[in-house]
């Protein structure tokens, strides 16, 4: 459990960063955290013969409203968005989906954006990033900067529609206003594993009738699963308890999970049933 | 002093953060060993080609079988059954490779970065064969005729042995009759415990050194049994044992798979003579869960002959233990120990055990605390439990029914347990119970959990009884000397794997000598400060080193008052030893300390005296039996019906140790035990595919409970039955914490769902009580 050989540079600006990068991207990696790929370079899993650190590049890191959207840099701790002070509903599900990633040290080191470029299916991160079609937004020398929706950037599991050569800067996430609710409900054998299913969920209810329905999962399929089925269920009925029943049902019946040995595909079937609608009523208050 | 919450002398040290643990030994020079190991669970090895590796700028050396060839198998240190011996390990694998993580080569560069690079480069061709997991299907072929005379070492040829190594029975009283008679009703039960094994914070490490000058080889960084590890690496090396020096180092616990004698030791210790460097190996997690001795893995059936009002008249057992690949040093001590430990506290006239120990291609298996006990009280209590259920009686009135009384004590259970005659030496087995039950409130909790399940939620209590063992001897030795300084110091060969015995040792010694406890200097764990000891295993130390120290105190206060009434011109009669000092009874402002009497044992005066020089005494103690130490475990568990996931809300544990030479330490040796137990009821488990290959190497797969999932636990400390057998009555608290977690879990899972008996397998997983729940309501569970 030593990484092999590699390189490592400290870029001070984005700008040497990419040019670093550049070089030669493919055997390269930037570490952000490291609290995903350090464990893998040390199992020799990764074996990247350069890193690229990021952590001394000024302005990499904060949360910032922009209009009617939130920009999450990419280097924002975990820590950080647990300790968010923003009352609003995208505020409480920040804070939430902090508190379930790993264990303190774990989120004082790991980054947002180093959670979303990795990719893991179960992910907070990535889950609120497929619930509220985040844009990223990322950097390369060579073509500058593109923005991806989520729903183009995960692919699949540790896979993004990001470049070798490309650093990701920033999240974008429309700031729900405060007719929306959101929340959060996963399973994991221990408290601070990676979720075995995670549901999250955001609503908007005006009076009593849904008028915009979000529903994403984790540990269901190869990347945030946005179920179709459910929101289908949930939009322009009357908010009920039996709504959420209903529209877990749809999205139990719409996944296809796989089996392992945390529990097999008809089990986690059924922690969609039990844990969607515990993420959807935390949704409505 | 005895019996006190004294602090632990350990602890300034390691609290300051100068505790030295293996990988803390440092040498110029030194030299990092990385194993290659089978990636493969069983095949034939075709070639071994360490040239690509030796390239390497910084590799030293890289030896495969052929340059081990000369080495004998690794041998049996406890239970040695002969039967055994075709199954033992060799130190590289020897033509066929039979578990992944086998070592099959072994590499020493200037680094550990470049040794692991080097292992890497190490070409190891094999052709897979088919690997057998189940030690439930019938034996198959297991190492040909060739193989097994050379692992048995004998010097006589053997045939080829199948996968079943070991059958064997354990019985009193006449089973077949007893059912014979078709009188009482026959309850059956099967219950399955879970590969799993202590996985201490601090895994394996060795460094050895060869200290020419000396002409001694130094050997730091395994805590457990270093006399016989010395004494098997003066075999291989072949050096005197006077030659071979092992230490202690500070460890990160042990648990019973740490510090045994691995093939990874001899190699460290050969290379550190072949290659004349320091030599240290540090294993990594990975390795740690691939290499190190797993355990448990049981499978039980049980058959009683009851009667109605829940009388055990016989029981009829069987259970296969999965052994993994090899025989290691534990020989049989583990399917002995469940067959000899499985009665419990409970009479069972007639009874008969018949273990199976077999070979499957999977890390080789061995002892963690508490070993036969845990899977053997699982499995007893879940019949008791059963046998409750279907007689309609309460759980605790089956077991009043049976337990052994105790005008009954010492009971001798005629059987044999660990190569003693198994007599429990004392307890009140309802007396305890009583306790609990009035201590705890049991009828309130049952209420509690009742009214809570008919508001609709998954609650319950359930618990379990046991009967522990410890302070197996045969013997032990202390030497405690007072220096000219009135300094005390207490040397002997007992060992450490951090469970605090420095500071009872210091305690009892203190106890005699009337002075603080942290004024004593305990020196021990180093095979050159004093000559035998037998090691930190079976909770024997409190009961072994403790009594020797205690008989050591004796004679050191007995010579101390010889002394001094001479010099003072008195009876010994008149004199007494308090606060350090040799004082007249009936004039306590006269005497002397113990320094000057040192002093008037400086080796010019003493021969004037008539005495041996030095203030310094031997004590020794010696035991032919165990001690029975007994306790019980209650849960209240809370289930999600939608996860399946159990929420231990309370656990409870009442536990007799005869008598606590420190309380404070008792409660911790009975927290980590809890916190390991839940580990084996509800997390850990090494899961392997198909073809033998292991599913869980790193913590993201092979679950220890941590903090969030432990609850406090709340004790209690009983003396109600002191030891008759050894000077303090004391008796091992080491493993108690661990035993009936298990049972008490399943206990109060089967009450939470009102389904008494659905629980027959550990660890719990949530898919199986999600299961439950949904077919308990006869539909999917949701919420
Ligand atoms: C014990 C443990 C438990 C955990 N539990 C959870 C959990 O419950 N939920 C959860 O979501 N996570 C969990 N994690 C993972 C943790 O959240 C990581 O922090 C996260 O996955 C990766 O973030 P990082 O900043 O550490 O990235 P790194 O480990 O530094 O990098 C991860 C990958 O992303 C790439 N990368 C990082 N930043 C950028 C960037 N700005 N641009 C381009 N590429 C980038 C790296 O090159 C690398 O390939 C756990 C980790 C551990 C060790």
């Amino acid at each position: 459990m030593k990484p092999a050989n590699f390189e490592y540079v400290r870029p001070a600006s984005l700008e040497e960063a990419l040019v670093e990068l550049a070089k030669d991207p493919d055997e390269s990696k930037v570490l952000a955290g490291g609290q995903s790929l350090v464990p893998m370079m040390n199992f020799r899993l990764a074996r990247p013969e350069r890193l690229i650190d990021i952590n001394r590049i000024p302005l990499l890191e904060g949360v910032e409203s922009v209009g009617d959207r939130v920009v999450i840099r990419a280097r924002t701790r975990h820590l950080a968005l647990q300790n968010l002070s923003m009352s609003t509903p995208l505020g409480s599900l920040l804070r939430t989906g902090a508190a379930h990633v790993g264990h303190l040290p774990i989120r004082t080191r790991g980054t947002f954006g180093g959670s979303i470029a990795h990719c893991d299916a179960a992910s907070e991160w990535c889950l609120v990033a497929g619930l509220l079609d985040a844009e990223m937004t990322v950097r390369s020398q060579a073509r500058g900067t593109r923005t991806i929706p989520a729903s183009d950037f995960f692919w699949s599991i540790f896979t993004t529609a990001m470049e070798p050569d490309e650093i990701l800067t920033e999240v974008s996430l429309p700031a729900l206003d405060d007719s929306y609710r959101t929340g959060i409900a996963e399973f994991a054998r221990r408290a601070g594993d990676f979720a075995i299913v995670a549901a999250t969920g955001a609503v908007q209810v005006v009076d009593g009738v849904v008028r915009d329905a979000r529903v994403c999962l984790g540990g269901v399929s190869e990347v945030p699963f946005r179920s179709a089925a459910a929101e289908q269920v949930l939009l322009g009925q009357e908010w009920s308890p039996r709504l959420l029943r209903d529209a877990a049902e749809a999205a139990a019946d719409e996944v296809d999970p796989p089996s392992d040995s945390h529990g097999d595909g008809e089990y986690r079937r059924d922690l969609v049933r039990a844990l969607l609608p515990r993420a959807l009523a935390g949704a409505v208050r | 002093m005895i019996g006190a919450r004294a602090l632990r002398l350990e602890d300034p040290v390691l609290l300051r953060g100068a505790g030295r643990y293996a990988a803390d030994t440092y040498h110029a020079g030194e030299l990092h060993m990385r194993v290659v190991r089978s990636p493969v669970a069983h095949g034939r090895v075709r070639a071994v080609d360490v040239a690509d590796a030796l390239r390497l700028d910084g590799v030293v050396a890289a030896w495969t079988y052929d340059d081990v060839a000369d080495l004998p198998a690794i041998g049996f240190r406890l239970t040695p059954r002969e039967e055994l011996l075709p199954y033992r390990q060799p130190v590289l694998a020897r033509g066929v490779v039979r578990y992944v993580g086998e070592p099959v080569a072994v590499v020493f560069a200037t680094s550990a970065y470049l040794a692991e690079d080097a292992a890497e480069r190490v070409v190891v061709e094999i052709d897979q064969l088919p690997a057998h997991i189940d030690p439930d299907a019938d034996p198959v072929a297991w190492v040909d005729a060739e193989q097994a005379t050379w692992a048995a070492g004998l010097g006589t040829p053997l045939p080829e042995q199948d996968s079943e190594a070991t059958r064997f029975v354990t019985e009193y009283g006449d089973v077949e009759a007893a059912f014979a008679t078709g009188a009482g009703r026959i309850i059956e039960l099967d219950a399955v415990i879970g590969r799993h094994t202590g996985v201490p914070m601090e895994c394996r490490g060795l460094v050895a050194h060869y200290v020419e000058a000396d002409q001694e080889l130094v050997i730091d960084g395994a805590a457990k049994v270093p006399f016989w590890n010395r004494d098997a690496i003066a075999d291989v090396t072949g050096l005197a044992p006077s030659q071979v020096v092992v230490r202690e180092t500070h460890v990160g616990g042990g648990f019973g798979p740490r510090g045994e004698l691995y093939p990874e030791d001899v190699l460290v210790a050969l290379a550190a003579m072949r290659l004349r460097a320091p030599v240290k190996w540090i294993e990594d997690r990975q390795e740690h869960l691939l290499a190190t001795n797993h355990s448990r893995g049981q499978h039980h059936r049980l058959r009683a002959l009851v009667e109605e009002d829940g009388f055990i008249r016989a029981l009829d057992a069987t259970f296969t233990l999965d052994q993994g690949a090899y025989v290691r040093t534990h020989g049989a001590t583990v399917g002995s120990l469940t067959s000899s430990m499985l009665p419990g506290p409970y009479v069972i006239p007639n009874f008969r055990v018949e273990a199976h120990v077999r070979l499957t291609h999977k890390t080789p298996h061995g002892t963690y605390r508490s070993p036969g006990r845990y899977e053997g009280t699982f499995a007893r209590e879940r019949l008791v439990d059963k046998i409750a259920a279907e007689l309609g009686l309460g759980r605790e009135q089956v077991r009043r029914r049976n337990f052994i009384a105790v005008e009954d004590m010492p009971y001798e259970r005629p059987i044999q347990a660990m190569g003693t005659s198994m007599v429990h030496d004392s307890g009140d087995y309802r007396l305890l119970l009583d306790k609990m039950s009035e201590g705890y409130d049991f009828p309130g909790i049952r209420a509690e959990v009742a009214a809570r399940r008919a508001a609709g939620e998954a609650v319950g209590f359930g618990f379990g009884y046991f009967v522990e063992k410890s302070g197996i001897g045969p013997v032990e030795g202390a030497r405690i000397s007072v220096d000219t300084r009135g300094r005390v110091s207490v040397t002997c060969g007992a060992s450490s794997v951090g469970q605090g015995v420095d500071t009872v040792l210091a305690q009892v010694a203190a106890e005699t000598l009337g002075i603080p406890h942290d004024e004593i200097r305990v020196v021990r764990g180093r095979t050159d400060r004093f000559g035998y000891g037998r090691g930190a295993f079976a909770t024997r130390l409190s009961v072994m080193a403790g009594s020797a120290v205690a008989n050591a105190a004796a004679a050191l206060r007995d010579k101390a008052v010889r002394v001094a009434a001479h010099e003072l011109k008195v009876s010994v009669e008149e004199l007494e030893l308090a606060d350090g000092a040799v004082r007249l009874v009936a004039d306590p402002g006269r005497g002397l300390s113990l320094a000057e009497i040192a002093r008037l044992l400086e080796p010019v005066c003493a021969v004037e005296i008539k005495e041996d020089p030095g203030l310094d005494a031997d004590g020794w103690f010696r035991s032919d039996h165990m001690t029975y130490p007994y306790g019980l475990h209650a849960a209240v568990v809370r289930l999600d019906r939608g996860t399946g996931q159990t929420v231990v809300e309370r656990y409870l544990v009442g536990y007799d140790v005869g008598r606590a030479l420190n309380p404070t330490l008792v409660e911790g040796q009975i927290a980590g035990g809890v916190a390991q137990g839940l580990g084996g009821a509800l997390y850990e488990e090494f899961l392997y595919a198909d073809d033998g290959t292991p599913l869980c190497t790193t913590f993201m797969d092979y679950l220890i409970p941590t903090a969030h999932e432990v609850p406090p636990i709340e004790i209690l400390i009983t003396e109600d039955a002191p030891s008759p057998i050894n000077p303090l009555g004391v008796k091992g608290a080491g493993e108690g914490g661990v035993t009936a977690v298990a049972a008490a879990i399943a206990s109060a899972v089967d009450d939470a769902l009102q389904r008494p008996g659905a629980i027959t397998s550990v660890p719990i997983r949530p898919q199986a009580v999600h299961d439950l729940a949904a077919r308990a309501t006869g539909s999917r569970a949701t919420g």
